[in-house]
């Protein structure tokens, strides 16, 4: 591979010095990640194959060396039998991967126009408009998801407000149904999606829209042969940082879904501080962590090959 | 062509009111004198006086300000540090893992984030008898680990932007790589390890899950203590407490952008 290149970088000798702040710098970081960050799945992935015990941790060991040589190896297959065995888990895992699409892609249709306009709008302007994305990202997601609640519910104020104008006489279940899922998801992720749109459609060569038009194409046909394409990158970063995480999510099925609002992230969190089966969560952990994985792999390379 | 920025133009009053109006609502009705949600009852202040006689909220306030706080400089440090083996340390072993798992962390579902931490202290505990009971401490640490991925990739951002000449030239006349470090490429992308460290304090000071899997049975942050409130319903003390975060951070957001906005005027007259 590359390597056998020679590289320009030092030919001389390192001195002592510099070799141990080089270490330090790149040891640190690159340690504390691997022991908090990549080891922490190896333990999920371990603690699947165990069994829950009435104890503290929760769960059995997996090697005993003891007295009984020929069964020293205790794990089990058990709760990913389980997993397959019980729809309630299948039924979770779908129905996240199927909100999670839809939600990333009315992100896409809001959020597309609005980082168009931004990125085509007075240098005043965007700044302004930019900041007015910011904003919402940077103030409390758990609270903004909480706004929701004020408005969705049977006495909230889009019920009241409806009702007040005669559109409907009885308050209509709003909160706690999949439209307010999707609608919180949409709501908080969207600044996720708008960023990265308006990083690529900002950089944009504008005298490509004008070539387009002076060789003839009308605006519709300019912007899905040229504005388009040409934007896929921000798109694909944008619907994986909306996508990935809204996936696992937690707090807005928890808040805004009914009870029969299955969400994997909402299970999980269930299993483990509910009915405290810590090897019953990890294995649900270590499935989602297999379809969130390619997701992933994506991400980090839309991430490395900005230029 | 008219008619195409008219859309774009409707597109964004349609998305900043869906953005706005639900926060709006918010904070008009933290000022209503009436328990009842939907109901206008006059203005009042009542909720914010019940707030802060709640020692419960202010408790767990001040935790996770202290959390916040402690986490967001780890961060920084770990994230900088992060940031530039990732740009000025050229090749070494392992380098495409470190790029692997930098950046991870912004995308990785919160739950299974939780989750591996909570099992990881637990082993290690097992293992080392550390960390001894799981509170505050352990928290801190989670935190610190998904918030340097944010911080790593600020900095590695203003870094890969930045003109390399300066580094370079440093490097030629002699300088040694920390000297260079700390003279020359620090000051230079402070602003953004500024804003890393704001980006850190104020995730820290928001997450839910992470924190509910990592804590023991004595600490409860300021989102754990919301979040048990508002799982039956809508409590107005949290929307005097949701106007007052949603308010500070605008503001400080704000002046920021205000700061930052005149000195890139300055400069360009300048």
């Amino acid at each position: 591979m590359s390597d056998s290149k020679p590289v320009l970088t030092t030919r001389y000798r390192q001195p002592l010095g510099d070799k141990l702040w080089r270490r330090f710098v790149i040891g640190v970081p690159y340690f504390w990640l691997l022991l908090f960050f990549l080891a922490p799945f190896a333990i999920v992935f371990k603690i699947s194959f165990a069994t829950p015990i009435v104890a503290q941790p929760p769960f059995t060991q997996l090697f005993d060396f003891g007295t009984d040589t020929t069964h020293w190896l205790l794990a089990t297959w058990d709760n990913y039998r389980f997993l397959t065995e019980d729809n309630l888990y299948w039924v979770s895992y779908f129905k996240s991967i199927k909100i999670a699409a839809i939600s990333t892609f009315i992100c896409l249709l809001v959020g597309y126009p609005m980082a168009y306009g931004i990125a085509r709008a007075a240098p005043t302007t965007r700044n302004i408009l930019l900041m007015l994305v910011i904003l919402p990202f940077w103030t409390s997601f758990l609270l903004r998801v909480y706004a929701w609640m004020g408005l969705l519910g049977k006495n909230g104020i889009v019920n009241s407000l409806l009702i007040n104008i005669g559109l409907i006489d009885s308050p209509l279940q709003m909160l706690y149904t999949d439209m307010a899922v999707y609608l919180g998801i949409v709501y908080t992720y969207i600044p996720f999606m708008i960023l990265p749109l308006y990083a690529t459609l900002e950089k944009m060569d504008t005298s490509l829209h004008d070539a387009a038009a002076d060789l003839g194409a009308k605006p519709w046909q300019t912007f899905i042969d040229v504005t388009l394409p040409l934007s896929m990158p921000g798109i694909i970063a944008g619907s994986l940082l909306v996508f990935i995480p809204a996936i696992g999510e937690y707090v807005i099925p928890a808040l805004l879904g009914g009870l029969d609002s299955l969400m994997i992230g909402r299970t999980l969190y269930d299993e483990f501080f509910v009915n405290r089966d810590w090897p019953l969560a990890s294995a649900v952990a270590t499935i989602l962590l297999i379809i969130v994985v390619i997701p992933i792999m994506l991400f980090q390379r839309s991430q490395q090959e900005p230029e | 062509m008219q008619k195409s920025s008219r859309f774009v133009f409707s597109a964004l009053c349609f998305g900043f009111a869906f953005l706005y109006i639900p926060i709006l609502v918010l904070i008009a009705f933290s000022f209503n004198q009436s328990a009842i949600a939907s109901v206008w009852g006059g203005f009042s202040l009542r909720w914010y006086t019940a707030l802060f006689n709640n020692e419960q909220i202010i408790e767990a306030a001040l935790l996770s300000l202290k959390i916040a706080a402690t986490s967001a400089t780890f961060a920084t440090i770990l994230g900088t540090m992060a940031g530039l083996a990732l740009t000025q340390m050229g090749r070494y072993r392992g380098r495409l893992v470190f790029t692997g798992i930098i950046a991870a962390p912004l995308v990785m579902p919160e739950v299974i984030t939780g989750l591996s931490l909570l099992l990881m202290f637990v082993s290690l505990q097992e293992l080392i008898g550390w960390p001894v009971s799981r509170g505050a401490s352990t928290i801190t640490i989670a935190h610190i680990t998904f918030s340097m991925a944010y911080v790593a990739v600020v900095v590695q951002s203003r870094l890969s932007s930045m003109d390399q000449s300066l580094h370079e030239a440093a490097m030629d006349l002699g300088g040694r790589p920390m000297q260079v470090a700390f003279d020359i490429t620090l000051p230079l992308i402070a602003p953004s390890m500024l804003s890393g460290w704001l980006l850190a304090f104020t995730l820290s000071l928001d997450d839910l899950v992470i924190a509910s899997f990592t804590s023991g049975a004595g600490a409860s942050t300021l989102p754990m203590v919301i979040f048990s409130k508002i799982k039956l319903g809508v409590t107005p003390d949290i929307n005097a407490l949701a106007t007052l975060i949603i308010g500070t951070v605008s503001m400080g957001i704000i002046i920021a952008s205000l700061i930052m906005f005149r000195q890139n005027k300055l400069n360009k007259v300048g």
